[in-house]
């Protein structure tokens, strides 16, 4: 039998898509007295889409992040994420609804792992504490929980009563993760995952993180300025410069087309190897 | 199922002086199913770049670009993600991927991009990497550290392991030995069978003979050229 019995070409048109965005954000501005860090941003995100963030240092990608993910209060705009119970301002919310938010159905992975971590707490504890945060109690199922994820990202089940503190960066970096996915958040912001790490440790997780992605349907914003990091994870690319978006599209369209003089140099300042 | 019409582009090089160079104009042309179709003109005529604008990876400045009925010229991101899963396949001249990633994982990734199960994902990939004379030996190894011409083939499986109904194929023959190039003609030669509308680049001629029912010369669409 050849391979294209056991398929069906499809000529159908239509292509299904969500109509709905999981993540719309309009005109986020945030100051730091007179200086910009972020200024009328709009995007929408919608299910299972990763957009990556570039720009150079100071260019207010970091700045955005913290205001998407409610660790900055922006000064300016709306940030609209469809909950269980329909579209909602983030900023809107209460302070219990938005710590349920953020527990749950929203993850950070820091830069950092040491950020994201509890350094005195083991492996397990350190994924079975956000379970319990979420309102898991059952210690035996927590427990297989904690195992399944830290298999998933390749931590072996005789390290879960290890602290963090005793893992490699790489390793702590994949605890991070586990810690952050074990709720099964449908958003995920990532500011700079693989920033501190070598380039095989990189790469590795690189393509955990497609598998995650592609496997659980995650929509993620991911912040870096290695521009071969967000041409292999993002579907979509902002470009910001001064705290402002430049140039915004599908990721090979800006890599290998950019409009924008800032994109154009930024491009054709990478060095190859 | 490729249906250009009036397509134009131009590139504006801000870093240098803002020169605007135009590259194509009023280019226009149909793939139906079933058909290849080659692009031809000498080296920087454009075939290339009008590959790119349907793969959408290049911008159109003006003009349209219908591929299984999205218009790539103006297409939001998504929809574009979208037809290149399920509609458009790309087999390119260079691989890009994931370093360290297995190559039967490399191959598989299409189908399990489109939720196909794993296990037959991988089973699907490994047997046209089979077909393409990969080594088993090598499906557990990334592809990065492969010659070119097993580079290439890699490519081709990820491009043909999908029944992709619209196909680009960049000179999917060149580096291959005579056994190779034979095996890469009848993948593309049961694609159109199967009503694929195929657009291509191909140097080699009698690939070209054997394949391609028409061919389009981009000289036609380059811009001062045009007689």
């Amino acid at each position: 039998m050849t391979l294209h019995h056991a398929q069906q070409t499809e000529f159908s048109p239509n292509i299904r898509l969500p109509d709905q965005p999981l993540l719309k954000v309009e005109s986020l501005t945030k100051r730091y007295g007179l200086r910009i860090g972020c200024a009328d941003v709009s995007f929408d995100l919608f299910p299972g889409e990763v957009l990556g963030i570039v720009g150079e240092s100071g260019s207010g990608k970091s700045t955005l992040l913290s205001c998407l993910a409610g660790h900055l209060a922006p000064d300016e705009g709306r940030v609209i994420f469809d909950t269980a119970s329909g579209p909602r301002d983030v900023r809107e919310m209460t302070e219990p609804d938005r710590r349920r938010l953020l527990r749950s159905d929203w993850a950070y992975v820091h830069q950092n792992p040491r950020d994201g971590l509890r350094m005195g707490v083991s492996a397990g504890g350190n994924v079975g504490e956000r379970l319990m945060a979420a309102g898991a109690r059952h210690y035996g199922a927590i427990r297989d929980k904690a195992v399944d994820w830290l298999g998933r990202v390749e931590i072996a089940a005789d390290r879960i009563d290890d602290r963090p503190s005793a893992f490699s960066g790489g390793m702590q970096q994949r605890l991070q993760i586990a810690r952050n996915l074990v709720t099964g958040p449908r958003l995920v912001f990532m500011d700079e995952p693989t920033g501190g790490l070598d380039v095989s440790v990189q790469a590795r997780l690189l393509d955990l993180l497609r598998g995650l992605v592609r496997d659980l349907g995650l929509s993620v914003i991911i912040v870096t300025h290695d521009l071969a990091v967000v041409r292999l994870l993002a579907d979509r690319l902002m470009v910001m410069k001064g705290g402002r978006v430049v140039e915004q599209g599908l990721t090979d369209q800006v890599l290998d087309d950019p409009q924008h003089a800032y994109t154009q140099l930024l491009v054709s300042s990478v060095l190859q190897v | 199922m490729i249906t250009i019409r009036n397509l134009s582009k131009s590139f504006t090089l801000h870093n240098q002086g803002g020169a605007v160079i135009p590259v194509m104009a009023g280019a226009s042309l149909t793939v139906a199913p079933g058909e290849c179709v080659a692009l031809v003109g000498a080296s920087g005529a454009g075939k290339s770049t009008l590959m790119r604008m349907v793969w959408g990876n290049y911008l159109a400045a003006s003009g349209e670009i219908l591929v299984g009925g999205v218009n790539v010229a103006t297409a939001a991101p998504r929809q574009i993600i979208a037809l290149r899963r399920a509609t458009l396949g790309h087999v390119s001249q260079f691989l890009r991927v994931v370093p360290r990633v297995p190559t039967r994982e490399v191959v598989a990734e299409p189908l399990l991009a489109l939720g196909t199960p794993r296990t037959e994902a991988l089973a699907q990939a490994e047997a046209m990497l089979q077909r393409l004379n990969i080594p088993e030996r090598l499906w557990s190894l990334s592809p990065t550290t492969f010659s070119g011409g097993e580079q290439q083939r890699v490519n081709i499986a990820r491009g043909f392991v999908h029944s992709y109904p619209v196909l680009l194929l960049d000179e999917p023959t060149a580096s291959l030995d005579a056994g190779n190039r034979e095996v890469v003609l009848r993948l593309v030669e049961e694609a159109k069978a199967r009503g694929a509308a195929i657009l291509g680049i191909f140097h080699d001629e009698g690939a070209r003979a054997r394949l391609c029912d028409r061919e389009v010369d981009v000289t036609g669409f380059t811009p001062g050229l045009a007689a």
